[in-house]
């Protein structure tokens, strides 16, 4: 027995935030697809609640059994543009609800799958299901929306983009009385993960099993310990070395808790993905582990080469600690969720042209960033194509999801409450894209090779 | 030959009389072997860990945690008790 790992663990749960932040099951729907949209409705509705009937108790059980608090229990679905292409006469909003029924029914906190994968064009569904989406996103609570608009094999489909400009802005009108809350709801992604656990993004990709467990590990609050009490005076090799052997601890855990919980729910494991995902709970933060390797405040020049070094090192320390990794894994950066970054967001120090460099070089993209109200939609298509450009170029998963604050300007606040937290509103250039948004098209998948 | 399954339990709070007899006495109840115990005092601060045996323990690992959370809340202490794998993954490859 050595008593100052259990003590290491306990003081990681009680002081550091550690936690699971989701056990998300994913379940596909290929099987519900049924030209009669109500009967494929209730296919759905009913497989996601035999399926999913015992994941919350299951994740409580686990979480009482190890003494780890496990935060979210969640599930993906195969995105409904594939079902719903098979009944056109129906609109996709009726599954939307049947998602959010079923999803209340089962007592899971969030339903991700309202999707449509359009990187190379539209098959039938995707159309209706994309002009659906501030519909459904204000007309349910619990379900999630994203689009998947680019990929590094197929290029940027920039219909799509135009498209989902018109899109966010109309999803977060459509909620302006709940602090635009529905497009925190709705992803814009280019190289869309197809097991990624963690919402808003998640849906159960057509590449999967019939059913499938994936679990998300968090801890920025352990990093940024770590790096307090242990870093002082020590180079970026001997920093990188301290996240690497803490990403692993962590993901172990992870991969404790995702083996039960398969083990359980007689449900095959997928991955961990092994994520370091902020909450507005103060400590537990990306920005203050930037900011602990030495930056005054997250935002100054460095930032990106520190957040590379982040996001790297919790990859090798994760990939070794589990059988199987996926989803994003990586380092998150969503500015209202987490404490460090409202902070320097509101002191100006945090700019979104700083944010969209980060992206570079973060697990994911331009993630809860609140925009004026009166940001046109040529413009946010114009962020979504140069977030889409530079994972598509990368190799990587990039991704929007920013509020229209509607009614608001730059330096006002909008607050979500709960995890998705709070946050001022960033400026944004005003300058216009809209011919370029107008072209459409497509833009072509980049050269693989020639890399400089 | 039976697994055994085993847990850990930690006391973390204020110095005083009684804290291992009470404990050892709620883990006797529920058939709970104990193991191994080490215990110190970290500036003022009482410490101790226990490896504890709950192969025919009469109640679950986490209803003997909410059992301890009880007595911890009477005698101001933080009473953690956690499955022996958490540690065992966490900290051994």
């Amino acid at each position: 027995m050595n008593t100052s790992e259990i003590l290491e663990t306990i003081n990681m749960i009680d002081n550091e935030d550690l936690d699971v932040r989701t056990i998300t099951m994913g379940i596909s729907l290929l099987d519900c697809i049924n030209p009669d949209g109500e009967k494929a409705a209730g296919a759905i509705y009913d497989k996601i609640c035999r399926y999913a009937e015992n994941l919350v108790k299951t994740g409580e059980d686990i979480s009482r059994q190890y003494g780890i608090p496990i935060i979210n229990k969640r599930i993906s679905v195969t995105p409904i543009a594939m079902v719903a292409g098979a009944c056109p006469a129906m609109s996709p909003v009726r599954f939307a609800k049947a998602l959010d029924k079923a999803a209340r029914n089962v007592g899971v906190n969030f339903i991700g799958g309202y999707s449509a994968l359009v990187h190379k064009g539209f098959g039938p569904g995707d159309y209706a299901l994309i002009e659906s989406i501030p519909e459904a996103l204000s007309e349910t609570e619990l379900v999630c929306s994203s689009v998947n608009v680019g990929s590094t094999k197929a290029g940027i489909n920039m219909d799509a983009v135009k498209k989902m400009g018109r899109v966010v802005k109309e999803t977060a009108e459509r909620t302006a009385d709940r602090e635009c809350i529905g497009a925190a709801k709705l992803v814009v992604f280019c190289n869309a993960p197809e097991d990624n656990p963690f919402m808003a993004g998640a849906f159960h990709g057509p590449g999967e099993p019939d059913c499938v467990i994936n679990v998300g590990v968090s801890g920025p609050g352990v990093v940024r310990a770590v790096i307090k009490k242990e870093g002082a005076g020590k180079d970026l090799t001997q920093i990188a070395e301290l996240i690497k052997r803490t990403a692993f601890k962590i993901t172990r855990m992870g991969q404790l808790v995702a083996r039960e919980a398969s083990r359980r729910l007689c449900v095959p494991f997928g991955i961990v993905d092994l994520s370091l995902a902020p909450t507005p709970a103060i400590g537990d933060s990306v920005a203050y582990i930037l900011e602990g390797m030495g930056l005054e405040q997250c935002g100054a020049h460095g930032t990106t080469a520190a957040l590379a070094l982040l996001n790297d090192a919790v990859k090798k320390g994760g990939v070794m600690a589990s059988s199987s990794v996926g989803g994003l894994s990586g380092a998150f950066i969503p500015v209202t969720e987490d404490a460090g970054m409202i902070e320097a967001a509101r002191s100006g120090c945090l700019t979104l042209q700083k944010l969209e460099a980060m992206t570079a070089v973060c697990s994911v993209g331009l993630d809860m960033i609140c925009i004026p109200g009166d940001t046109t939609p040529e413009v946010i298509s114009g962020i979504i194509a140069d977030e889409a450009a530079i994972g598509m170029v990368n190799s990587k998963t990039t991704a929007v999801r920013v509020i229209p604050a509607v009614g608001k300007k730059a330096g006002e606040e909008l607050d979500f409450g709960g995890l998705l937290g709070m946050g001022p509103i960033m400026a944004v250039n005003k300058a216009s894209p809209r011919e370029f948004i107008q072209r459409g098209g497509r833009i072509p998948a980049p050269l693989q090779s020639l890399k400089n | 030959m039976e697994k055994t399954e085993k847990a850990v339990i930690t006391v973390i709070g204020k110095d005083m009389v009684g804290i291992l007899a009470k404990v050892t006495a709620l883990c006797a109840e529920k058939d709970v072997n104990v193991l191994e115990v080490t215990q110190s005092i970290l500036q003022e601060l009482f410490v101790m860990v226990m490896l504890v045996d709950i192969t025919r323990a009469t109640v679950r690992v986490a209803d003997l945690g909410d059992i301890l959370d009880e007595l911890g809340e009477k005698m101001d202490l933080k009473i953690h008790v956690m499955h022996e794998d958490i540690f065992n993954s966490m900290h051994k490859i």
